[in-house]
């Protein structure tokens, strides 16, 4: 692919968003967005774990999986290798920095099986990014579901004292907000195509 | 052939080796990254507890012998492991906070099983706690009150005595059996009267698909050695000379048996009413003795109202649920005390009734079975 790494980050968050426009991640991001505190906590958990995770997984599956024939088992190995990942960056940051554990570091669990890192590291395998072009495109998907629960949350924040129909409250009215997000964001996709 | 079982035997090998190593990776982390050596625990200013650190409030407790109450094991779930500690936590965890309240917040009160100790801690802990032993019993009798109640009795060996008021529940650890492969812990209230304190019974009701009844239920018999922590809890008779109204269904019998039990023994003349609240005739037990308390008692009333009677029962008493038939009981609602033991649904139910009949909301007291 020849689109420079700087587009794909920048298109990552706004044209090919992994939420908005895949749809991925979705779980955490309705059940976290209730607060605008703990969605950034979320969010910046999810950005610095897509960055690395799509680098591992690029080494993985390029220098590993490659050589040995073993593609057909990336789904299996992309999964030991987020969850491995996670886990250790859970200690590491328990242990040297509790302060960042509180904020961000309970967040980890959650995102061991979230979709949407999952779905990055397939992404970057079926459109043949390179090794920086992948890191800029795991960045950028993570910056852009960062903004997506960051925008939720600020919407669910407002909504708290209007009145919303029973059967629609809860994760009713966040999926409807989510979809109106997502076709504003349409609008972005005029500027580069990288899907 | 030959070519395809090797492929298939390198494939599986590769795969393998790179999970051990990670796994590995994983375990070495954990041997150095969660080591905080070893951590004092300073209770109530009086006693320092060392503990190896790295893992829960609760569980560094335990390990210890002392006991905080906890019925979910340590899940978070249940919210009764509370604990008000003064230095060492750590920030609040958003696990925590749904389960306290504003006043307890502003008092350093946390959830001890969230809590890990990674530094040296200073806690309070009430004075009670410090009565409550683990103890080696030896199941000395099972009897069946229905099909799905059993009554189990509990030789103690060691400690061999228990003080305890009646109303109060202890934690039953149970063995791994079948597929389930831990230990767990749950809560259930006794039923024997206080003053037999070499003897405890519990009733316990066999809750479909729940590890520690079916253990009970299945796996128990006269002779086996098990343990059980307590006593716990603030569910026991307050000495005044108000009416009581107690209320219970299922097996919420047992903490009520054994007040009425100890109440034989000390004497009472207040009046008191008992509802119990079952499905059909085949959910009741020990309707003999409850009713003998009639004649035990100056003024008591064994009352039990079936919700759903089948035609073969027969049944000439009380239908439909408890709550619409304490009106004709309650004399002055000001001076009613209310004692209930069941689901959570019943409880909450029960207690909307009494404050609608008056009944003082601080004078109903009650054991959820949360």
């Amino acid at each position: 692919m020849e689109i420079s790494s700087f587009v794909l980050f920048w298109a990552a968050i706004f044209t090919s968003n992994i939420l908005l426009t895949n749809f991925l991640g979705m779980c955490s991001y309705l059940s976290v967005s209730k607060e605008v505190e703990s969605s950034f906590g979320l969010g910046m958990a999810v950005f610095f774990v897509l960055t690395v995770t799509s680098a591992l997984n690029w080494i993985v599956y390029h220098k590993v999986l490659v050589p040995l024939g073993l593609v057909y088992l990336q789904f299996v190995f992309f999964i030991i290798v987020i969850a491995a990942f996670v886990q250790l960056l859970e200690l590491v940051v328990e242990r040297y920095a509790p302060a960042l554990y509180y904020t961000l570091g309970i967040f980890l669990p959650l995102i061991t099986v979230n979709c949407a890192i999952f779905g990055v590291s397939l992404f970057l395998i079926i459109r043949k990014y390179s090794f920086i072009q992948s890191i800029a495109f795991g960045a950028g998907s993570g910056v852009g579901w960062l903004v997506a629960i960051l925008m939720l949350a600020g919407i669910r924040n407002r909504m708290k004292e209007k009145f919303v129909p029973a059967g629609l409250q809860g994760a009713g009215i966040a999926l409807i907000i989510t979809g109106i997000m997502a076709l504003a964001f349409i609008g972005f996709s005029g500027i580069v195509n990288v899907q | 052939m030959v070519d395809v079982l090797a492929r298939i035997l390198t494939d599986i090998a590769v795969a393998g080796g790179i999970s051990t190593f990670l796994a590995i990776l994983l375990v070495i982390a954990q041997r150095y990254l969660n080591d905080y050596g070893i951590c004092k625990i300073n209770i109530n200013s009086k006693r320092d507890v060392p503990v190896t650190g790295g893992i829960s409030l609760l569980g560094a407790l335990t390990d210890k012998q002392i006991f905080l109450p906890s019925a979910c094991g340590g899940r978070g779930s249940c919210g009764t492991c509370k604990c008000k500690i003064l230095d060492g936590a750590g920030p609040l965890l958003p696990t925590e906070k749904p389960f306290l309240s504003p006043k307890e917040l502003a008092d350093n009160i946390r959830l001890s099983c969230q809590v890990k100790v990674k530094s040296d801690i200073k806690i309070e802990i009430p004075e009670a706690i410090f009565n409550i032993r683990r103890y080696k019993t030896r199941i000395s009798e099972i009897v069946d009150y229905t099909y799905d109640i059993k009554g189990v009795t509990f030789e103690l060996l060691d400690p061999d005595t228990i003080d305890f008021k009646a109303g109060q529940y202890v934690q039953l650890e149970t063995q791994p059996y079948g597929k389930v492969k831990q230990k767990t812990v749950r809560a259930y209230s006794i039923s024997s009267k206080p003053q037999d304190n070499k003897h405890l019974q519990l009733i316990i009701r066999l809750v479909p698909e729940g590890i520690c009844t079916t253990w009970v239920h299945t796996q128990l018999k006269v002779g086996d050695e098990v343990f059980l922590t307590g006593p716990y809890g603030d569910f026991f008779i307050r000495n005044t000379d108000a009416d009581i109204i107690y209320v219970a269904g299922g097996s919420g019998k047992a903490p009520i048996k054994s007040m009425l039990e100890d109440l034989q023994v000390k004497g009472c003349n207040r009046k008191m009413s008992y509802f119990f609240g079952a499905r059909s005739l085949k959910d009741l037990y020990l309707t003999d003795e409850m009713n003998a308390f009639e004649q035990v008692f100056p003024d008591f009333k064994y009352i039990p109202v079936l919700s759903q009677p089948l035609p073969e029962d027969n049944w000439k008493g009380k239908t439909g649920f408890v709550m619409p038939y304490f009106k004709e009981l309650i004399r002055d609602p000001k001076n009613t005390e209310a004692y209930l033991c069941g689901s959570p649904g019943m409880i909450n139910a029960v207690q909307k009734a009494l404050v609608e009949l008056a009944v003082p909301k601080e004078k109903i007291y009650f054991d959820s079975f949360g």
